[in-house]
């Protein structure tokens, strides 16, 4: 079935298998390899990415659920040169150790302080509960992300 | 993981839903959100021959007031429950139920309507509905017909709904902001509940169990004490009464059995304060 879909502020157009899911058409059609395939369940929100906007995780959804939709990857996220906020608290923070989640946590953490600008501690950490990291114990993620949302402000 | 092949038909109304729906029988099963669907997908436990995409169908996504009640439309997603102010202000224990769903991506995709359709005893708004009475609205190609909450979940993921039937919305009375609680027990966040329990106070009081059953179920034997004037303390000791928990990784069903009683009595304690 032909889709199109805007990845990251581009139209793109494909071929898919209904079954496809998203996270594959974005790592093998498109060639975005940031977005994780952990443990393809929708329990540990290594694969999320935008769609329209809001937090998904993409290896529980279709590729065909897309069509018509913007989607925004951790590729996406960066201005010219410059990376996105949440990105740079990621790494002012040491939020990350082996790197795995990263990219999952990110695109959850915009999608959250989209919603919740001015965040508690304890909205963060509710936040985003989807996403599980085996390295840091979340501390320095959640510090990041209050830090981000202080940096909107 | 990825599903078995099947057609894939997207429907652009709920007409054309039913049409589909009527062509391929029981070799079809209807996508909303996905977000139960999928996984049993991906894991091959579903292997639906043709998948009617109704995801998209906008006219089944509102949320209203319909005079007595409030009227849901079945592709309402729990993200738009859980900070729906009219839902705040005129049944509450929905939109915190809703607000307890997965997590916030689940919440994204996620629909009242698919939640209620998959009947799985486990899901937390499933019971919710239970608690406050609300009716189901399915649409086939004879009509429609409405399905008491009560009658509608008839065993493990089956429900009242046919075969060539949609779910197209939700009424739930109007119980008002406050008098409710949900103790969810988890060990993990975004975990299913292993036990879960909904009270409504709303001139009566209304319990309903998640994860204790076949069915999210109706707390009988506590409504029935608290009706004859025991405290809260000695009505939660029913919470397991005609309950039939399952056991697994998680739990026996003798735990589970405990975290009834107690999750209800914290629950009614909660829903008096």
């Amino acid at each position: 079935m032909q889709v199109s879909i805007t990845v990251n502020g581009n139209g793109q157009h494909h071929d898919v298998e209904p079954r496809a899911l998203l996270v594959q058409y974005l790592r093998d059609e498109c060639g975005l390899t940031g977005t994780k395939v952990g443990c393809d369940t929708s329990s540990c929100g290594a694969c999320t990415v935008l769609v329209d906007g809001e937090s998904v995780k993409s290896c529980t959804m279709l590729a065909v659920q897309a069509d018509g939709r913007a989607v925004t990857t951790i590729e996406g996220l960066a201005g010219d040169g410059d990376l996105h906020p949440v990105q740079q608290a990621f790494q002012a923070h040491h939020a990350l150790q082996c790197g795995f989640c990263t990219a999952g946590m990110v695109m959850a953490a915009v999608s959250l302080l989209e919603e919740i600008p001015n965040p508690t501690e304890r909205d963060v950490r509710y936040g985003l509960e989807g996403n599980l990291c085996r390295c840091t114990g979340y501390h320095n993620i959640v510090q990041a992300v209050l830090a981000a949302a202080g940096d909107h402000g | 993981m990825i599903p078995a092949a099947f057609e894939y038909v997207r429907a652009d109304s709920a007409d054309a839903a039913l049409v589909a729906l009527a062509e391929h029988g029981d070799a079809a099963k209807l996508l909303a959100g996905g977000m139960s669907l999928l996984p049993l997908m991906k894991l091959r436990l579903a292997t639906p021959a043709v998948l009617v995409d109704v995801g998209r169908l906008d006219e089944l996504s509102y949320l209203r007031d319909a005079g007595d009640h409030l009227a849901i439309g079945a592709l309402t997603r729990h993200r738009d429950l859980e900070t729906s102010d009219l839902l705040g202000a005129q049944c509450g224990v929905l939109r915190a139920v809703a607000g307890q769903v997965g997590d916030n991506q689940v919440r994204h995709r996620g629909t009242l309507g698919g939640s209620v359709a998959h009947g799985d005893p486990a899901s937390d708004l499933p019971a919710a509905l239970l608690a406050l009475d609300a009716t189901v609205v399915v649409r086939g190609a004879n009509g429609e017909r409405t399905i008491p909450a009560s009658e509608f979940f008839v065993g493990f993921l089956e429900t009242a709904l046919g075969v060539d039937e949609l779910l197209t919305e939700i009424r739930v009375p109007k119980t008002g902001p406050s008098g409710f609680a949900y103790q969810k027990f988890n060990r993990r966040a975004q975990d299913w509940a292993i036990v879960g329990a909904v009270a409504v106070r709303n001139g009566t009081t209304r319990v309903a169990l998640v994860n204790m059953g076949a069915t999210p179920l109706r707390a009988a034997g506590v409504e029935a004490a608290l009706t004859a004037g025991a405290s809260v303390q000695d009505a939660a000791e029913h919470a397991a009464e005609a309950t039939d928990a399952p056991a697994d990784l998680n739990a026996s069903p003798e735990y589970r059995e405990h975290l009834a009683r107690v999750l209800v009595r914290r629950a009614l304690t909660e829903a008096q304060a």
